[in-house]
């Protein structure tokens, strides 16, 4: 029989619609007032953070509507933001410094739609308010630095194989080596040949000199490398910030993008994402007296620092190596299967090292960080003061004469081990960064933003509704049921993809949908209404209708599509949103407005014999 | 209810003449004024720091661009943004190391000038070197669509067809730049995100009206392609105009509705869909007429029943 749609493909469309729908309802339970407490350093928060906090929030007379331990954080639910930041107020008081303390939203997503994934769409920064950073990794300065290190590395290994040169010099993207014999050029090339593999060396008799030059595949490792460096400190230094949900991303060949939602006061989190940190080798002053140092009698040729648990040790005053030689340390297990963190170094940090602790074998070196934290306070003209933080962050004993690579163990658990090597190679940055673009949204404007959004999707949706109803009766009706299941799986998807973000472009791109999405039904009902003039049943009317405009719906929004997917691959934030809720209205509006009214049409006017359609 | 329901043939192509008269002198139009007047580049593409402030009374704007010039802000433009309370003050860019600090230092200037509390909204910073790099992806983005866009039409229908939608989406962008570019409207990001959604809709009717060409060429015998464009441009009218009208009542709401962040966006979509629209019944199926379109060009080889190899994917 001619339209009629099997049990089967009918209850498809149904279920497609109500699993849309089911994924779309945590957006109608809103989200609560909340405070994350989470850990920094590797610090964890547990049941005794949890209990802390409970009693601290009980002492104080805030009443909370849930606490709970999820994922290492405490995150405790109030029932109003009055509530929430006098909370944040009294744990960032007392919780000391191992944790942070962040405002955050949490949706009150009930847990068994939570358990299957269920969460609300996740508002962009233009709608939320807060801030985000662009940040630009400066790559001539890390190849810079890389030509630097291998001219001392030259220089080095040269020297200790005997081999006399006139001059290591770097050229752009080389480093150039001139000798005084043939010989020796001939002895250096297949020296440095032997030890650096990634390089491409080319020599000149007449000259005699050597060029190397680091190949493309050296290069691009050296960009990778300054870019994935700057994303983990940068990560850290988020981290700190307090802000719950941040996110540190890489955008393309050179640039992080940082945004922090809900962050006003940006003058502090540019000065943090600015700081500096630097790390410190010394020795530890085992002579020294240290209960007469706790006392206050701290000798002159030392330092009193303590590590994280407020373990103090005496360390001596000069220092044996500073982090900005370490090319590299990476975290890894020993032979006992214990972590372990190797460490690299230049060639002038090697026999730095390896002078340093030639005759202190079998003493305890201490590795200090060293990090300028934004305080509260400002200076005379406005500035955020800083003050410098040391901290021990590990000690362990010489165990033979250090060189250019050594290693560091019993730094405790493998994660601890990986927090250090991480903590390491923030001290020896290699390429600098800058800000290239900040956009701030204030939570006025990003309230507002949303208003605005909703309204213009209502508005819009009502007068397109009002506008089929009139001009197509019945269709028309069946035309909004599909509009409105378009709308509801546009957000279903929206909140079932991870990352896909809602923005004020996003909302106009819904709102766009909306008004195209009808199309495809204009283009069947008017063949329909065609066929019919031409004498055909309205069965066959009805058929023709959806058969003859379905190749034409597909082309059409194909291409909308390529033009949605090339906006995504170039646009950044809330243009980004654009394009994802434009091509996700696509892809649905086709399902609804095709499949979705088709069964709604077989269903009522299908398989019968008919006079006249209400079209 | 029937908006249009024609019982003749409309001879659209008797006005060709008229039409290609009209859409040159707009196309030059744009051009001439995109070469001397160009376009009024907003922040994302400029680099430069912008202020949004609001305040609790009407804000006094030469007041405030006085306080900005004696503040060391002499290049700063003062503006009112939707509403006499909410003021944009952009600042081009500046040497100064911290470029990125620019912005707080004007809320406390502005603070401490009016003595009234002043409600950041939002501001805005971007480096030169962002501008520049995007002005170049953005150009490169509506050169990939468009090329992107040939393939797909030359494959699906026929090369005569997509040079003409092409053609006819070149007509679009140039004359909605050209808007922007003789009204001296901002042009920012959402903008382009705009022209590029136009692009998307004007073939989006481009594509309806060629299937329905093609399909009359293999249906109606003995006609002159003149006369079966005609056909063609009559059966979908009533189409076109109906998805226009709900688009437009779309963006009207967004428009109006939508605030002053998308008002841009707004307006470029709005005359993108009408001349779109306009484009689409004649700019396109035009160049395919005057490419020589003929019936021999779409008759497949092999005739078939039409649509008898889609049934299995039928809803």
């Amino acid at each position: 029989m001619l339209n009629k749609y099997p049990l089967w493909k009918t209850l498809m469309v149904a279920m497609i619609v109500a699993i849309g729908a089911l994924y779309a309802t945590p957006m109608l339970y809103g989200e609560s007032p909340a405070v994350q407490v989470s850990g920094l350093r590797g610090v964890e928060a547990n049941a005794a953070t949890l209990d802390s906090i409970k009693a601290q929030l009980e002492e104080s007379n805030l009443s909370f509507a849930s606490i709970a331990l999820e994922n290492g954080q405490v995150l405790t639910r109030f029932n109003n933001t009055e509530d929430q930041l006098k909370a944040r107020d009294v744990l960032d008081d007392n919780l000391g410094k191992e944790f942070s303390v962040a405002l955050n939203l949490t949706p009150n997503t009930p847990s068994w739609l939570a358990t299957i994934g269920g969460k609300p769409m996740k508002l962009g920064l233009d709608l939320s308010g807060g801030v985000s950073f662009l940040m630009e990794v400066n790559m001539k300065e890390a190849i810079n630095k890389a030509k630097i290190g291998m001219v001392s590395d030259f220089r080095g290994d040269l020297r200790n194989e005997k081999i006399r040169y006139r001059s290591v010099k770097e050229a752009n993207n080389s480093v150039v080596v001139v000798f005084r014999k043939i010989e020796d050029l001939e002895a250096g090339q297949s020296l440095l040949k032997k030890r650096y593999r990634d390089l491409l060396l080319s020599t000149d008799d007449d000259t005699l000199t050597l060029t190397a030059k680091m190949t493309e595949q050296k290069l691009k490792e050296i960009r990778e490398y300054a870019l994935q460096q700057n994303i983990t400190i940068i990560r850290n230094r988020v981290n700190e910030l307090g802000v719950a949900e941040p996110l540190v991303q890489r955008q393309g060949k050179k640039h992080i993008v940082i945004e922090l939602p809900g962050v006003q006061d940006t003058a502090k989190a540019k000065e943090i994402l600015n700081a500096t940190a630097t790390i410190e080798f010394r020795l530890v002053y085992t002579e020294g007296d240290l209960s007469n140092a706790l006392n206050g009698r701290i000798p002159a040729n030392s330092i009193l620092l303590k590590d994280k648990d407020g373990r103090p040790s005496l360390l001596k005053k000069r220092i044996m190596l500073t982090g900005d030689h370490i090319t590299d340390a990476k975290s890894g297990f020993d032979e006992y299967s214990r972590p372990q963190v190797n460490i690299s170094l230049d060639s002038a940090g090697g026999s730095k090292m390896s002078s340093g602790t030639k005759s202190n074998i079998g003493k305890p070196m201490a590795t200090v960080f060293i990090e300028y934290k934004a305080t509260d306070k400002k200076d005379a003209e406005g500035n955020i003061i800083f003050e410098k933080q040391q901290e021990i962050i590990s000690v362990a004993t010489i165990q033979s004469r250090l060189g250019k690579t050594f290693r560091i163990t019993g730094a405790g658990s493998a994660a601890e081990a990986h927090n250090l090597a991480l903590l390491l190679r923030a001290g020896a940055l290699i390429a600098p960064i800058t800000i290239v673009e900040e956009r701030t949204v204030g939570p006025t404007l990003g309230a507002e933003n949303v208003r605005l959004g909703f309204e213009a999707i209502l508005m819009g949706f009502g007068l397109v509704f009002i506008f089929m109803m009139v001009y197509y009766r019945a269709f028309g009706v069946v035309a909004n049921l599909a509009l409105g299941a378009n709308l509801v799986l546009i957000v279903g998807v929206m909140s079932m993809i991870p990352g896909a973000t809602l923005t004020l472009p996003g909302m106009a791109g819904i709102v766009l949908t909306v008004g195209m999405a009808v199309d495809a039904n204009v283009l069947i009902f008017e063949r329909i209404s065609e066929e019919i003039r031409e004498g055909k049943t309205i069965q066959q009317a009805i058929h023709q209708g959806y058969d003859a405009a379905f190749s034409t719906i597909i082309d059409a929004n194909i291409t909308t599509l390529i033009a949605a997917l090339i906006l995504f691959a170039i646009g950044t934030g809330p243009v980004k949103g654009f394009a994802v809720t434009l091509s996700i209205g696509i892809i649905t509006s086709m399902f609804t407005s095709v499949v979705g009214t088709r069964a709604v049409v077989n269903a009522i006017w299908g398989g019968k014999r008919l006079e006249k359609l209400p079209i | 209810m029937q908006i249009l329901q024609l019982k003749e043939t409309v001879n659209f192509m008797s006005y060709r003449k008229i039409a290609l008269v009209f859409s040159a002198l707009l196309m030059i139009a744009s051009i001439a004024s995109l070469a001397t007047n160009k376009l009024n580049f907003g922040l994302d593409f400029t680099g430069g720091t912008l202020i949004e402030v609001g305040f609790q009374e009407a804000a006094d704007l030469e007041k405030l661009r006085a306080v900005m010039k004696t503040n060391g802000f002499a290049d700063a433009k003062v503006q009112f943004y939707g509403s006499s309370r909410d003021v944009v003050i952009r600042l081009g860019l500046r040497d100064d190391v911290k470029a990125e600090m620019l912005g707080n230092e004007v809320l406390d200037v502005l603070q401490g000038a009016t003595g009234q509390t002043v409600d950041m909204r939002r501001i805005e910073f971007v480096g030169a070197s962002v501008g520049d790099e995007l002005a170049e992806q953005g150009g490169l983005a509506m050169l990939t669509a468009l090329i992107c866009i040939l393939i797909y039409v030359a494959f699906r229908f026929e090369w005569r067809f997509a040079v003409g939608s092409v053609v006819a989406l070149f007509h679009d962008v140039l004359l909605t730049l050209g808007l922007f570019s003789i009204l001296q409207l901002e042009f920012d990001l959402t903008v382009l995100a705009a022209i590029l959604a136009v692009i998307g809709y004007s073939l989006n009717d481009t594509i309806v009206v060629s299937d329905r060409i093609r399909e009359n060429f293999r249906k109606v015998r003995n006609s002159e392609a003149e006369e079966i464009i005609n056909i063609s441009l009559t059966q979908t009218l009533s189409r076109t105009f109906i998805t226009s009208i709900t688009t437009l009542l779309v963006l009207a709401a967004l428009f109006f509705q939508g605030g002053e962040l998308i008002h841009g966006f707004a307006t470029a979509l709005l005359f993108g869909v009408f001349v779109g629209t306009y484009s689409s019944i004649y700019v396109a199926s035009l160049v395919a007429l005057s490419l020589g379109i003929s019936k021999e060009d779409l008759i497949p080889e092999v005739i078939e029943k039409e649509g008898a190899d889609q049934d299995a994917m039928m809803p």
